[in-house]
């Protein structure tokens, strides 16, 4: 053995490759992640629950049981109150797979493995986003299909209920931004099963969600009203149904573009470090 | 592969370690530690929990930074070309590459996609490491339902879908049944004769007996000791034979009765009228002429047995400590915690 006299080795000098190569493998490799994570999401019953089922529950409930008690002023009633509030709670609920998917991972130790093989570093949290955008964008059609066959209507249309649905969709994917961070933060499995939505709940119920938030006591209109998840709520609404548009959008832009600022980095500042 | 960077053959050894320290905080993961692994050798890393075993593959498979000294794979600088030596390396062992959801043949298909080989050669690699690893009845149920030594197995196989040139194992035997144990043992066996180069880090002086050709013993972060099996077994003495006399005045008859099967001195405890005798590699010959020689002179014994050296005995002769001595120190908690939890883990 060498522990004593340990022979010198000079290392090689290895050139770098090309750019072109290192971008066409970062895209080859972010595709392959990306049907990856389709694929886990489609096969596991506990995500598919949480994006299929739980919403068709949320909606049936609310259009046929609690709907009737909720008083609103809008065209055609409470469904169609209602259905662009519930494709941002789906939108928004769809980011626990991302949460749990990627604590899970590095837990497991796959992520350490794909990071000491020659894969593009970006690969894994670019291929996440991507195979959320999908996902996000399924549900969000689903559960509008959902929606027309309660009886929910747009008012407002064609173009606008394009946006509303590409809106509720970035939405959506900037909530997978923050619970990616949750994931990676939490790094437990089990405990992101328990506790990484809790930070969602009182952003989507005290809301304009599912009521008017000028229907609850004033100390909490003020949250209500002001929070993101309410102003990008109302957006969609606008679009929906007519309404205010200019105000609300820039408002929503603004949210969303200030969640992503903070949270992308976090995200991959945690994903850094996670080892 | 993508296209293996036009670099200059390598005639060095396959792993180069030089003098590398890795702290977290302020603990101390590694503290300078040095070894050469030869090409086509298996180097097995063998110490207790928190001993280093799993920073050091960290550090060869570029996951961590050294603080200093250097490592190389292949003459591939870790720190320097990170990407070339994530080329020509395998991992696998505690952490699993494996997601449940899929099947073995998908796993071992986006494990083909990642290293860009094309779709014939993915299928016929897939094809192959399932035959080699008993996994084609399994092949296109979700792995959720292997059994644990089938998850190793195939973790093992996605590991190897690029022929990696050098492999890092880590405890790739931990939590196995003995059974699955032995096959796994097989499998790298044979990986090894196909001229895989093996670096193999183990709780189990067994297990780096079986299957290395030199064992560096690591605690604490440092090499304590290094050398072939038999050379470590040697240095403590080997097997042992032992036996309590039970008719306690003819202890000394005993002893002299055996004194010939040992090269050093009988160790002899009088309280307890126990004879320990250090017989080398050769440890059932010697049990067996023991009761033959002790039946000759009619001395009747007890808890007669040969013992082998554990990880424990090696580390008693080498360091005065047991393996399993827990950590001391006043950090339990908090900020310092985190490495040492993650090193038990991983």
């Amino acid at each position: 053995m060498t522990t004593t006299a340990l022979r010198p080795v000079e290392a090689l000098d290895v050139p770098r490759p090309p750019a072109g190569q290192l971008l066409r493998g970062a895209v080859q490799d972010t595709m392959t992640l990306t049907r990856r994570e389709l694929r886990i999401w489609f096969r596991n019953p506990v995500f598919l629950f949480f994006t299929l089922v739980q919403p068709v529950i949320f909606t049936l409930l609310f259009r046929y049981v609690f709907g009737g008690a909720i008083p609103v002023k809008v065209p055609g009633g409470y469904v169609n109150y209602l259905m662009p509030g519930i494709v941002a709670q789906t939108a928004a609920f769809a980011s626990f797979g991302t949460a749990i998917s990627l604590a899970r991972q590095l837990q497991k130790g796959v992520i350490d493995r794909f990071r000491a093989m020659p894969i593009a570093r970006s690969a894994v949290l670019n291929g996440r986003l991507v195979a959320d955008t999908i996902r996000v964008a399924f549900t969000v059609l689903m559960i509008l299909a959902v929606g027309y066959a309660v009886g929910f209507r747009f008012q407002n249309g064609f173009l606008p209920a394009v946006v509303m649905v590409l809106v509720g969709i970035v939405f959506g994917v900037t909530i997978c931004t923050v619970s990616a961070f949750v994931g990676l933060a939490i790094k437990d499995e089990e405990s992101v099963g328990s506790f990484g939505l809790v930070w969602l709940f009182p952003l989507v119920f005290v809301s304009s969600v599912f009521v008017q938030p000028s229907s609850m006591p004033g100390w909490l209109q003020a949250f209500a009203k002001n929070q993101p998840v309410s102003i990008v709520v109302n957006e969609m609404r606008s679009l929906a149904l007519g309404g205010p548009l200019v105000l609300h959008a820039w408002q929503s832009a603004l949210w969303l573009a200030g969640i992503v600022a903070v949270f992308v980095p976090l995200a991959v500042r945690a994903y850094r470090r996670a080892s | 592969m993508t296209g293996s960077t036009g670099t200059a053959p390598w005639d060095g050894p396959a792993i180069y370690v030089e003098g590398v320290h890795k702290s977290f905080g302020d603990v101390e993961a590694l503290g300078g530690i040095d070894f050469v692994v030869e090409r086509g050798k298996v180097l097995g890393m063998l110490g207790p929990n928190g001993a280093g075993k799993t920073t050091a593959v960290k550090i060869l498979t570029t996951l961590l930074s050294p603080d200093r000294g250097r490592a190389l794979v292949e003459g591939r600088d870790v720190v320097r070309s990170p990407a070339a030596v994530r080329e020509l390396i395998g991992l696998a062992g505690q952490s699993t590459a494996i997601q449940e959801e899929l099947t073995g043949r998908e796993n071992l298909d986006i494990m083909g996609r990642l290293y860009h080989l094309d779709p014939g050669t993915r299928d016929r690699r897939a094809a192959e490491l399932l035959e080699r690893f008993e996994l084609v009845e399994a092949a296109d149920r979700p792995t959720k339902g292997y059994s644990g030594g089938m998850q190793r197995r195939l973790d093992l196989a996605l590991s190897l879908v690029a022929r990696p040139s050098v492999l890092f194992l880590d405890e790739p035997t931990t939590g196995l049944d003995p059974r699955s144990r032995l096959g796994m043992w097989d499998v790298i066996r044979e990986l090894v004769a196909a001229g895989t180069t093996l670096l193999l880090t183990t709780q189990y002086l067994e297990e780096a007996d079986a299957l290395a050709d030199e064992i560096v013993v690591i605690d604490r972060g440092k090499v304590i000791a290094a050398g072939t099996a038999s050379d470590l077994k040697n240095r403590i003495g080997g097997d042992v034979v032992e036996f309590v006399v039970v008719e306690r005045d003819r202890l000394g008859e005993a002893v002299e009765a055996v004194r010939p099967l040992t090269d050093s001195e009988p160790g002899v405890e009088p309280g307890a009228a126990q004879v320990s005798l250090r017989v080398g590699d050769g440890g059932s010959e010697a049990l067996v002429e023991t009761v033959r020689r002790l039946d000759a002179i009619g001395v009747h014994t007890e808890g007669l047995g040969v013992r082998r050296p554990s990880l424990d005995d090696v580390f008693l002769s080498l360091t005065g400590h047991g393996a399993e001595e827990p950590e001391d120190g006043p950090t339990p908690r908090g900020r310092r915690r985190r490495p040492a939890a993650a090193e038990e883990r991983s």
